[in-house]
Formats: C-alpha cells, structure tokens, sequence
C-alpha cells in the first residue's frame, strides 16, 4: 500500500513538518504531529485494527474519540505496555509502537473466529446457562480456553517505570469541556475575574469546532476566542485532562494525561497527574456522542460514524473513503456528507426519513450529494473491510426494510442516528436524566448542586446556541462562586456561524430489519462486548424487563466505553420490544469515572516505600550501625534483633533472652505512646479514665492503669507517672497510641468540658531505653550518677530526674521483663548520645542490645499482657485484672464491664500453656480443642502469644480458654490446621518465671 | 466532601474521622443505671436527612466538632466545636453533656 494514501496535500491540524514513523503489528508506517494512532492507520489505509471480544469478527475504527468501541490497541512494551487504548484517542508520536488485541495468530488470519460458528452457543446468558447448576464445575475445566479466546488486551505484569502523581487544585469556576459552549463560558466567566480552570480531554480545545475546515468562520471564532483566553492569568486551559467524576462539595476528579504523548515522560515528568479539584461552581459542557443506527454486517471495518468522517477529514486532513454511502435519519450528518464531496468524494445519503424536503437535504443535493430518501442500508458487504452495501425501501414505522433490495458498492458507510448528550456529570450527583422525543435523547432534568448546564450535553445542538447558553453560564457560575463582574465589556466575540438548529427533524430509528430474503447476519449494538440486536430480543424472549438486569445479562454497555455508543439504542430497543414508550422504560444511571482512569495515576506516588508513611525512633541511626534486624509494626521501624554472626531470629532472641535474664540488657521502647497530661484536673481526669484509683499517687511516682471503652471492654493499659503536681505523663501500648489519644480527647472536648486539663501526644519527642536484668541498677547508677538507685531510694514504679553524660532523662523504675529494670527517656534530639553513653557504661557490665522479639520472650515468661490478649474482646475479669478495678468510684466502662455475661468465669480466659512433648512448639493463632477431641468449631479458645523460654528450656505460650484457670493441669490440644500441627498442651497459670516478683521489686 | 471547620476552614473530609450520632446524651459519669449506658453505647438511628455527629479534626487542629449534615445529599448545615456545645449542655442543666 502507497504511504499515507488517503492524506489530502492541504487542510487539517496537523503538522504535516514534523513527521512521525511508527509501528503497528510489527508494520512501520508515517504520520504527523498532531495525528491520533486512528487517524494515521486511516491515512495509510489500514482498515482493519482488531478482532472481536467473543466471535473474533474483524473490526476497524468506528470513531473519533472517546467512544470507540473496536479500534483498541495495545500500546508501548514492556513495563510501559497499555492493553485497551482505543487508538482514536492515542496521540501519534515518533516511535510509537501499537498491537492489535485478541487476535490469534494474526490479525487478518484470526483462528479464532471459528467462535464465530458457534454464535447460538455464545448467546446472551451464555455463561449463566452454561455453567450454572449441575455443569457448574464444567467451568473450572473451559475457563482458560473461553478466558483465551474472549477477551480483550492483556496487561504488562512488569512494574511500570513510570512516575505519576497527585495534586489539588482550587477554582472559582470549572468548565468542563473546551467546545463552544465551554469556550463561551470561560471568556465570560475570565472577564469578570473569575480564577477559572477550563479541562478539556483532546489534545486541542475546541471541542466540535475542532471539525469544522481551517479557515472557516467557526474556526476563526475559535482562534479569536483562545487567543483572548491565552491573554488572561485568571484562566488556566488544561487539555490532556479529564473529568472523570463529579463528588460531594463542589470536588471533581480530574486526570491529566502529562505525557502520554510521548514514548517516554521527560525527566521528573510524570506520565499522569490525578487532581482534585474543588470548586465554589461548575459549568458541564461535556457535549454529546453519534449515536449509530444498527443494521446487518454493521460491524465491518470501513463502518464509520458520520461525524467522525468529517473528524478524520477537517481535523486530520484523511479521506476516510472515496465512495461513500451514508445513513442518516436527521439533518446533522449532511455537512459530512458536503465537506467529502468537496474533498472529490462520490457520496450517497440514504435518509431513512421518507420526506426530506425543507432540511438540510435539499441543501446538499445542492452541493453534489446524492440523497436517497425513505432508504437505508440493509446489510453492509464485506469482510475485513467494506466493499459496498445493499440498500433497501426503508419503513421508518415499522423499521423493517421493504422488498426490492439493491447493491452499491463503497469502501465507506457512515451512519448517524442521532446525538447522545453526555450528561454523565449530572447524574453522578443524583440528576435524573429524561427522555426528549424531540431531541431524541436523554437530558439532564435539572442542575445538581453547583453544576451549571451548557450547551450540546443538554440537547442545544446548534453552534451559536451553544455560543449564547455558555457566555450566559460563565456570568452565571462566576457570580454563583461570589466574582464582582470587573469587566465593563462582556460581549462575546462576535460569531459569523449561520444560525439554524440541526437538531429539527430527528426521526426515531433503532433498528433495520433487513428484508427476510437476506437471512439473519448480526446487528451489532455493543460493539465491544459483541452485543446484538438478536441478544436483546432472546433476554425479552426470556421474561427481563429491568434495564439493569438486561445489562448484566446481555453484558451490554460493560466494557471500556461503558455504553457510550450501545445504551440509548439497547433502551429503544428494550422498549418496542416491550411496547412502551421509551421514557417508561428507563435508563441506567451514570458512576465515575466517564473514561477509564489508570490505577497508577490515582495512586499518584503513594508506591513502595511511599505508601505510609514510615516513623523511626531517635535510636533507628544507632540501631542501624549495630546491625539491627527491622520489624515493621504499623507504621514504626521497629528493632526485632540484633544478629549476632550469622545468626537468625531465633538464635538471636534466645540468646538476647538469656544474657538480660544473667547480667543486663538494653531495648529500644521509643514507640510506646506517650501522652502529657497537665492540668489541675489531671488526677481527677486519670480517675475517671483509669479502672484504677489516682487520686493518691505521690509525685515522682508511677502507676499501671487499664482503660477500658465505654463498654466495658478493656481498651489499653500502659503506666503513668506524676512529674510534678499537675503534670502527669501517661504511657500507652504502641499499637493503640492513636486511639488512647482520640479517646482523652473525647472525653475531654464532649463529656467533661469542665475540666481544667490538657492532653498532648509527646511520642516523637521522647525517646526510651529500657534497661533490664540483674546489673541494670549497677550499670545506670555508674551512668546516671546524680540519681540514687538504692532501691530505697528508687524503688520499683518511683520516677527520677537525671543526667545521663550531659543529657536530661527521666528515670522510670518500671519493669516489663520481670527483672529488676528501669525506661531511661530522653528528648528525642539526643537518643544517639543516650545510646552510645549506656552502651559504653554498659559494657562494663555484660550488656546486650535486644530487640523487640526478645521483649516479647520475655514478657511472655512473666506473664504479661499485651497485644493479642488486649484484642478489643477481653475484660479485666478474662485477664486476672479485676482486683485492679475501684470500687470507690466511677469510671469510664464502669457500668456496662458488670455485665453478667462479661463477669462470667466461663468466658475465655487467660491461663498458661506448656507443651506436654516439651521438644514442641505451639503455634500462636492454634484453636485450642479437647484432649484427642472432639474437635469442634471455634472450640475452647486460641493461642495469643508464643515463645521459646530459654530460662524453661521450651516452649511455653499464652491463650485464651473456656474457664481459665479452672483447667488448670488439664491437657488441650493446640490445633493449627494450615500446618497440621496438633500439640497436646497441659494448662498452667499465666506467670512462668518468678511470679512473686521478687526480681523486679529487689 | 468537604467539613467546613470552626478552626481550619473548610477542609477534606479525609482529614476527620466519622464518631456517629451528636445528639445522643451522655450519661453523668456517676449514672449507675445501666439502661441508660447501654441506650448511649448501643442505640444509634440511621437518620436520612439533616443528622448532627460527631466529627474528630484528625489530621488537622484535633478538635472534636458537631457537624450537622444531611445524610441523604452529604449537605453541610452546620457545625460547632463540641466543647461548646458539651457545656451550652451542663449549663442548661440537662446532666450529662453531649
């Protein structure tokens, strides 16, 4: 084939300079700047682009935009491959390479399309009634094969190298659609200062203007009107950008294709931005999309909307065909028909309408078109392309086509059925959209919350009309959003586009029956998802009258283009079918986003490491040199061990266990929640947030208190301290941090604003060492020197002020461990130099750096609880605490943690678990059942917390069981069934290692 | 959606978290009844229409606000800072606040 065939020398937007070489199935081809991927196979005259979703028909471009249902492609390769692109909106750009989809092996010799001979089987409903009931696991065995040959492109499974990301954005007034009605709104709007943003989805604003020739008096007021816009800063023109959806508070989704025009972002450039705009008002000037009349065969490649005809031609400069057959059953589609015969095209109109005296009609014979009326095309000839049509007497009442069918020859039909007003923004608010017989088409039935309605999208189809509706709403929206009119002058550029509207003289037609003597050949509706004509008629055959059930039946209007094309004709369908007038019939309503929007552009950066944000401890520097192993525990960093040689986790934590249990050990406590509690009303406020009393703590004190949720279930627990007397500083578990300071917000701001007390969250600026094990006094009172730690002088739960080498900390005699320990704070800034002076001094005195596994052994060896006992369902009573609770006062949960059911001593409770095989270990999450079963359900209770016990020398765990330590001595079995591990497990009390507590008072 | 905050202005609704029905009453901290608790825990309407609740500025100035809001279009009708409407509650002797 001759390079670019069907370019014409002159015209178009193209720039015919800067020229592009790009692939398609592995064939190099030329095009221009300014080319989509469509418009540029057309010029090189490939028709056939892709093969059906079910049947594998050959299919070409049926379009020009957004609405295309056949012409998908895949774009780029590797990480950067596009499955599903519809090459009419993929702008052309040196290098591209593109493939057509669901084709095997070739497109033009496609194997598939035996599917094709099984077109009863694939029937609407094909899935259901195959393999559903008895034949259900059939299914299991055909997926792959039906999954192989239906479908569409299939996407990259590489990591896209590109970046992408997410911004907001503020506006006055936001206009949604740059065509005639947007553009008129966004000068009038501009002029009175308004800070307007105008997106527009092209590539180019202009909308429909877009398609009118160069040179003429539409495109000069388009130029003049951009040129005023380009003058104004308030004004901010966005092509590449979509609204996609339409939300509460004025905010609208937007994505902007940055550089999906390029192989290649530039450096730093993302290839899409995601912005969320919020507006005080908006303007939808979304305009409308062709609708086709479905006739046989109309499915062919060389099948073409009329208006996109004249898209390819005015805009693209291509001749889409030479010898052209057009059906039509309103005035819109005649000036394709003029502008082709003036581009030497041979161009027969066939009007389904049986008079068309006083339209447009007469107009174009005029011009040298050939206007047949009462006529419409039966079945289209050809294959993979079209090679002419029959056409046919046509009853425009009855849609059937009469007898005396002849041929034409033509490699191009173009079909125009009317317009589809994309009212999509409307109805995502919550419009409802109605049935206009005189426009034939849906409206939008009012104007939701700040939306402003302008133009083609509610049914004005005429040029200037659209020029007046969009000047008079750009006033409107701009006042609506509280702009004082500046601007002494709001005339809009005058406009020499002749009046007139095209939209007279519709006349309803959704289907051509062809003559019976031509057989059954499809009638396609739904393109993309291979709906037809004859579906529709089978799902009424078989009892559906919903329009949604249909849908989900026939799977029509479900695919990329959501319908754009398929929706309006499936309805008028539905309703002759069942012999209702189309507004009884209904019509589906409209989600986000109107095109598809990519999941990387609405991640935005939020990817990898970027997804959380990630928090360290003062100490995470030093950690990191001594080699420390991570665990990522909410958003913290968490040190889980510290590896000694080639040591894994859990020869690293038994042997860290061991050395704090024989000499000292240092752990990292930083990310415990720390709260500063200050206030006159501070111990009353604890009193009443606390089980426990608080009262009576004495400065330079601390506590351990239990909170519980209003209902009675315990919600953390954590100590407290008394710094001064009316400071208090209130610990917290590190998983519930967040959720404890909410909840004292709550109570404060809601429940007892009388309160003379203020809470703030001092986490990060406090950093904590705990020091644990037999010499951890000697070793802090050599490094602490100003502080006494005989233990008459800081005794267990009493606090100090100290100086660490220079640096200020606060002493807790607190102990998780069960030994003897103290938490070491210090302001956040010199976490390192607290680390390295206790290290140092340490040294001296057998320290090991442990981490946070070896906490949890050690805690579980004490029998202390954490966080999978506190799961958010046991109560004080579940956890042995009950003694702690007052009974001298009220507290929050109080009242409902006496529930009987919640009391009760059958409820799972908290016991101790040894392996009756001490060489076995229990799982933590094992269901714990019956000695040898039954095994039944939940069953007894679960495993919370597990460990090896270096100083036991096996495995010992923590659970939840019917009756607590009433079982005590009995033998469970632990069942983790994932792993088909059953341990027979003997129950104990919950404290395995000194449970006097001689160790850690001493 | 967006919260029109008495501190911060208006502001996305991803900044707040959502704690349900303002108008139920707290029970005084020292209410042993426990139908009245378990009525204030438990007993919530799933109002349509013009509905005041509980919105926490979480990642904004921290303060607990009662918004009003139409449940049925996401309209904002109002909104107060909690703790004063908390103590218009203790002031006009209607025991417990909120």
């Amino acid at each position: 084939m001759s390079r670019q065939s069907n370019r014409l020398v002159t015209g178009g937007r193209i720039d015919r300079v800067k020229q592009h070489s790009f692939r398609f199935d592995g064939t190099r081809y030329s095009g221009f700047a300014g080319d989509t991927l469509a418009s540029a196979l057309i010029a090189n005259g490939v028709k056939l682009v892709g093969r059906s979703f079910k049947y594998h028909r050959p299919r070409g471009i049926f379009s020009a935009g957004i609405e295309e249902p056949s012409a998908l492609v895949t774009l780029r390769s590797g990480g950067r491959t596009e499955p599903n692109v519809p090459a009419t909106v993929a702008e052309l750009y040196d290098g591209l390479v593109a493939r057509s989809q669901n084709a095997w092996p070739s497109l033009r010799l496609d194997l598939m399309a035996a599917n094709g001979f099984f077109k009863p089987m694939l029937s609407a409903g094909f899935y259901y009634k195959t393999f559903m009931g008895p034949t259900r696991k059939s299914w299991m065995l055909f997926e792959p094969i039906i999954r192989k040959a239906a479908g569409l492109g299939a996407a990259s499974k590489l990591a896209d190298p590109d970046r992408y990301e997410k911004v907001n954005l503020f506006a006055d007034v936001l206009i949604v659609g740059a065509g005639p009605a947007g553009l008129a709104a966004a000068l009038s709007a501009g002029r009175m200062g308004a800070r307007v943003v105008l997106a527009d989805q092209q590539s180019l604003a202009g909308g429909a203007l877009l398609d009118e020739p160069v040179g003429s008096a539409a495109d000069a007021w388009l130029q003049a009107a951009l040129g005023e816009l380009a003058t104004m800063a308030n004004v901010r023109l966005m092509t590449r950008t979509t609204v996609f959806g339409a939300y509460d508070g004025g905010t609208f989704g937007l994505v902007e294709r940055v550089a999906d025009h390029k192989g290649e972002p530039d450096p730093f450039e993302p290839r899409q931005r995601y912005i969320v705009l919020r507006a005080a008002s908006a303007v939808i000037a979304t305009g409308a999309i062709e609708r086709p009349i479905p006739f046989a065969n109309n499915d062919r490649p060389g099948v073409m909307l009329a208006g996109a005809a004249r898209t390819y031609l005015n805009r693209y400069g291509v001749v889409a065909g030479r010898r052209v057959i057009m059906m039509t059953n309103n005035d819109t589609a005649y000036a394709a028909a003029i502008d082709l015969v003036a581009a030497a095209a041979k161009v027969t109109v066939l009007d389904a309408r049986p008079s068309v005296a006083g339209g447009k009609a007469a107009w174009a014979a005029g011009k040298g078109v050939e206007v047949i009326p009462g006529h419409a095309v039966a079945q289209a000839i050809g294959y993979t392309e079209v090679k002419g049509a029959l056409i046919a007497p046509f009853d425009i009442a009855t849609g059937h086509c009469g007898i005396g069918f002849r041929e034409l020859p033509a490699d191009l039909i173009l079909v125009c059925g009317g317009w589809d007003p994309q009212v999509h923004l409307a109805t995502q608010r919550g419009g409802k959209a109605q049935w206009r017989a005189d426009r034939l088409a849906f409206l939008p039935t009012g104007e939701p919350d700040i939306q402003i309605h302008a133009g083609a999208m509610q049914g004005t189809f005429s040029t200037p009309d659209c020029l007046r509706e969009g000047h008079a709403a750009g006033i409107r929206a701009a006042t609506a959003a509280g702009t004082k009119d500046k601007s002494p002058d709001l005339a809009m550029p005058a406009f020499a586009i002749p009046d007139g509207d095209p939209g007279a003289g519709f006349a309803p037609v959704w289907d051509v029956h062809p003559p019976e003597a031509l057989g059954h050949q499809k009638r396609f509706i739904d393109f993309q998802n291979d709906v037809s004509a004859s579906d529709l008629e089978l799902a009424h055959r078989e009892g559906y009258v919903s329009v949604e059930h249909l849908k989900r039946y026939t799977t029509l209007g479900m695919a990329t283009e959501q319908g754009k094309l398929a929706n309006v004709i499936a309805l008028a369908q539905m309703a002759r079918l069942r012999q209702l007038p189309i507004a009884e019939v209904g019509t589906t309503g409209f989600r986000s986003p109107y095109t598809s929007v990519a999941l990387g552009a609405l991640a935005g950066h939020e990817t990898d490491q970027h997804v959380r944000p990630v928090r360290r401890t003062p100490f995470h520097d030093w950690n990191v040199g001594k080699r420390c192993v991570f665990l990522d525990t909410g958003l913290w960093k968490r040190a889980w061990f510290y590896p000694e040689g080639d040591e894994d986790v859990n020869g690293a934590y038994r042997r860290e266990t061991k050395r704090v249990r024989e000499t000292v050990g240092m752990v990292d406590v930083s990310t415990l929640g720390k709260i500063d509690v200050q206030g006159p009303d501070a111990a009353e406020f604890l009193n009443r947030v606390y089980v426990n009393g608080w009262k009576t703590l004495e400065i330079g004190r601390a506590r351990y208190g239990i909170m519980l949720r209003e209902d009675g279930f315990i919600l953390d627990d954590g100590t407290t301290s008394r710094l001064s007397e009316h400071h208090y500083f209130l610990t917290t578990t590190t998983a519930e941090a967040a959720k404890v300071m909410s909840h004292l917000e709550w109570l404060l701001q809601t429940a007892w604003p009388e309160l003379k007390v203020h809470v703030t969250s001092v986490t990060d600026q406090w950093g904590g060492l705990a020091v644990a094990g037999p010499n951890a006094r000697v070793m802090l009172a050599e490094a602490i020197p100003d502080v006494d730690f005989a233990n008459d002088k800081l005794p267990f739960m009493g606090v100090r002020m100290g100086s660490a080498d220079g640096i200020a900390v606060r002493v807790h005699r607190v102990s998780f461990s069960g030994e003897l320990a103290y938490e070491v704070f210090c302001a956040s800034g010199h976490g390192h130099g607290l680390a390295r002076h206790l290290e140092r001094v340490g040294a001296r005195h057998g320290l090991v750096v442990y981490g946070v596994e070896a906490l949890g052994a050690l805690r579980i060896e004490k029998g202390h609880i954490a966080g999978a006992e506190l799961d958010g369902r046991t109560t004080l009573e579940d956890l042995h605490m009950e003694r702690m609770a007052s009974k001298a006062k009220p507290y929050v949960g109080s009242v409902l943690r006496q529930r009987a059911p919640m009391t009760s001593k059958e409820r799972q409770r908290l016991v101790g678990l040894k392996p009756v095989d001490r060489k076995q270990r229990i799982r933590p999450g094992s269901v714990l059942q019956p000695h040898n079963g039954p095994y039944a359900g939940h069953g007894l209770g679960h495993v919370t917390s597990t460990t090896y016990s270096p100083v036991l020398g096996h495995s010992i765990a923590l659970g939840l069981i019917q009756g607590g330590e009433a079982r005590t001595g009995q033998i469970v079995d632990a069942c983790y069934p994932l792993k088909g591990d059953t341990v027979a497990c003997e129950v104990v009390p919950h404290h395995f290692y000194d449970p006097e507590g001689l160790k850690q008072n001493g | 959606m967006r919260i029109p905050c008495p501190y911060c202005g208006p502001r996305d609704s991803s900044e707040f978290s959502y704690f349900g029905d303002a108008s139920r009453e707290r029970p005084a901290i020292d209410d042993p009844d426990p139908a009245h608790w378990l009525a204030y825990v438990y007993e919530r309407e799933n109002q349509r229409g013009p509905f005041k609740e509980f919105w926490h500025h979480l990642l904004g100035c921290r303060q607990w606000l009662v918004v009003e809001r139409n449940t049925a279009t996401h309209e904002m009708l109002g909104v107060e800072p909690a703790r004063e409407v908390a103590l218009r509650r203790q002031t006009s002797g209607k025991g417990g606040p909120a």
